[in-house]
């Protein structure tokens, strides 16, 4: 019984990791389907939110709630200023190489900026979920108010985000231009701005991720970001880069692949796993489990 | 005054220049007919007008308005519509929702689906396959689904790049047809073709491009009959 009650919560605690990664993943393909390029910037972006908050909740005492806004806005901000200043430059530059490099830089530019700022010690992040931990089956499976809250919003997330692009003129302006940016065009949809929204809401989703992420593992560095930025992007990869479905699969299979890995298998080799996962996927699909072939135009 | 105006044209790909100094205009209600081969600056010339590419110099003027230098996407607002080379439908959409990318600078909903409705009228074919995803159509259903979505923004002109390519004799015959049935209903066409005899036939006025200038304009009946014409591009 009590493995029963274990697997269970390891499910859920993996569950609630890959939804973390799902936001995170979801950031990643959208700019990868519509601008062709890799943000590697992009879990940086979620340390730039955990920081917000922390500042915000931690230091000033704003209501959790306003701090997650104002992360929002502020990297929201932060996410289609660096596209206007950084990539939209390079998006016509021969090289696409160019633009990459170019993320790599911004990623530890971030990182650099918040050493300066907030310097290298970890900061204790409070959790911002005040839901006490649900005890089921006579207190053997104790589930925590962060997990089910990262549940709910991944869930929130994926069928909100879903709901935009299928049903909206601006989310099939940006299927429209992932597609074939100058036929878009030639519809009367302006390329430039559908890219920085998209830019827009990956960021905004990045600093929901960072907020849910420093809950669930209250310690923050400039380097938070990188580890579950680099395994969001694996997730993306995963389940097919540029499929919004294909992130939101990717990410969960990720996490719970990652969870049951340190508890059945080893916890140092948990990283190892998920990577290995990679490489597997990707000799056996290398589209990723919901990756299209690329169409041949005629 | 022209509808569609361009003076002077000049164009470059990098260091290249693929448009020579070409000027040429478009009269309300006209079919224009743009004629060449292949590298002779036919659909360098239609991107240029619609703002898939940018002038070096000279102008297009368009409703006396000039939009040389007018962003892409502000330009279909204005009444021009662009069926671009290869179709270029949105492969992985419904034909529906290619439709409805179409009407992208309408508001009014129920105008839109009333367009819709005309397309699917004009195009049959369309309307059985209206959930289909449009990679899965045939080369002519694309075409068709192209030119549906270029109706659906309303436009004043429609500028169509080698509609014809790569369809079999059936579709071919029926797209001309088409085309001509979009002119009558009161659409100003500028038509890129390599099947000169085809174009000429639809076209009231007609310009002969050779790389990158206009080597010869004129009616269309007339060019028909032009030795030259006839040995260089009609096959006579």
């Amino acid at each position: 019984m009590v493995d029963v009650m274990s697997f269970v919560s390891y499910l859920l605690n993996g569950i609630s990791l890959g939804s973390v990664y799902a936001i995170i993943a979801l950031g990643y393909t959208m700019v990868y389907g519509i601008a062709k390029m890799l943000n590697f910037a992009h879990g940086d972006v979620i340390m730039v939110g955990g920081y917000i908050v922390f500042v915000f909740v931690s230091t000033l005492g704003l209501p959790p709630l306003l701090g997650i806004f104002v992360a929002m806005i502020l990297c929201t901000v932060l996410g289609v200023t660096i596209e206007r200043v950084a990539y939209r430059p390079l998006r016509m530059a021969s090289s696409p190489l160019a633009v990459l490099i170019t993320a790599i830089g911004v990623s530890y530019l971030l990182q650099n900026l918040a050493l300066l700022i907030f310097g290298a010690n970890t900061k204790s992040f409070t959790s911002v979920v005040a839901i006490p931990p649900l005890k089921l089956a006579d207190g053997q499976l104790t589930i925590s108010g962060e997990t089910m809250v990262t549940i709910l919003v991944g869930i929130i997330v994926m069928v909100c985000l879903t709901l935009f692009v299928n049903k909206t003129k601006a989310g099939q302006a940006m299927l429209a231009v992932s597609e074939d940016k100058g036929a878009a065009q030639l519809m009367g949809i302006n390329v430039n701005g559908t890219i920085a929204l998209t830019f827009a809401i990956g960021s905004a989703l990045a600093a929901v991720a960072g907020v849910l992420l420093c809950s669930a593992y209250p310690s923050l560095t400039p380097y938070t970001g990188a580890m579950p930025g680099i395994k969001a992007f694996v997730a993306a990869v995963f389940g097919g880069i540029g499929s919004i479905p294909g992130a939101m699969i990717g990410g969960i299979l990720l996490g719970v692949i990652e969870i049951f890995g340190k508890a059945y298998i080893s916890s140092q080799m948990a990283d190892a796993i998920v990577f290995g996962v990679l490489i597997v996927v990707l000799l056996v699909k290398p589209t990723g489990i919901l990756g299209r072939n690329i169409q041949e135009k005629v | 005054m022209a509808m569609l105006e361009v003076k002077d044209l000049e164009v470059y790909y990098g260091m290249i220049q693929a448009i020579k100094g070409i000027s040429f205009e478009v009269n309300e209600g006209e079919v224009i007919a743009l004629i060449g081969a292949n590298g002779a600056g036919k659909t360098t010339t239609l991107h240029t007008i619609t703002g898939l590419l940018q002038a070096k110099s000279g102008s297009i003027v368009f409703e006396g308005k000039d939009i040389t230098k007018t962003p892409g996407y502000k330009i279909v607002s204005m009444g021009m519509a662009h069926v671009p080379e290869g179709r270029r439908v949105f492969a992985n959409l419904s034909v529906y929702e290619n439709l409805k990318l179409g009407a992208y600078t309408r508001k009014d909903k129920a105008e839109i689906a009333e367009s819709i409705e005309n397309v699917y009228k004009r195009f049959g074919r369309l309307k059985e396959r209206r959930d289909q995803i449009a990679g899965t159509l045939s080369g002519g259903e694309q075409q068709m689904l192209a030119m549906g979505r270029a109706l659906m923004s309303k436009p004043k002109i429609i500028l169509m790049d080698e509609p014809s390519m790569g369809l079999s004799p059936l579709y071919v015959n029926e797209i001309f047809d088409i085309i001509k049935e979009i002119s009558e209903s009161g659409t100003t066409v500028l038509l890129i073709e390599q099947n000169a005899k085809k174009a000429l036939a639809i076209a009231d006025r007609a310009y002969v491009l050779e790389t990158g200038k206009i080597v010869l304009s004129g009616d269309a009946d007339q060019l028909m009959n032009d030795e030259s014409i006839k040995k260089a591009y009609l096959g006579e």
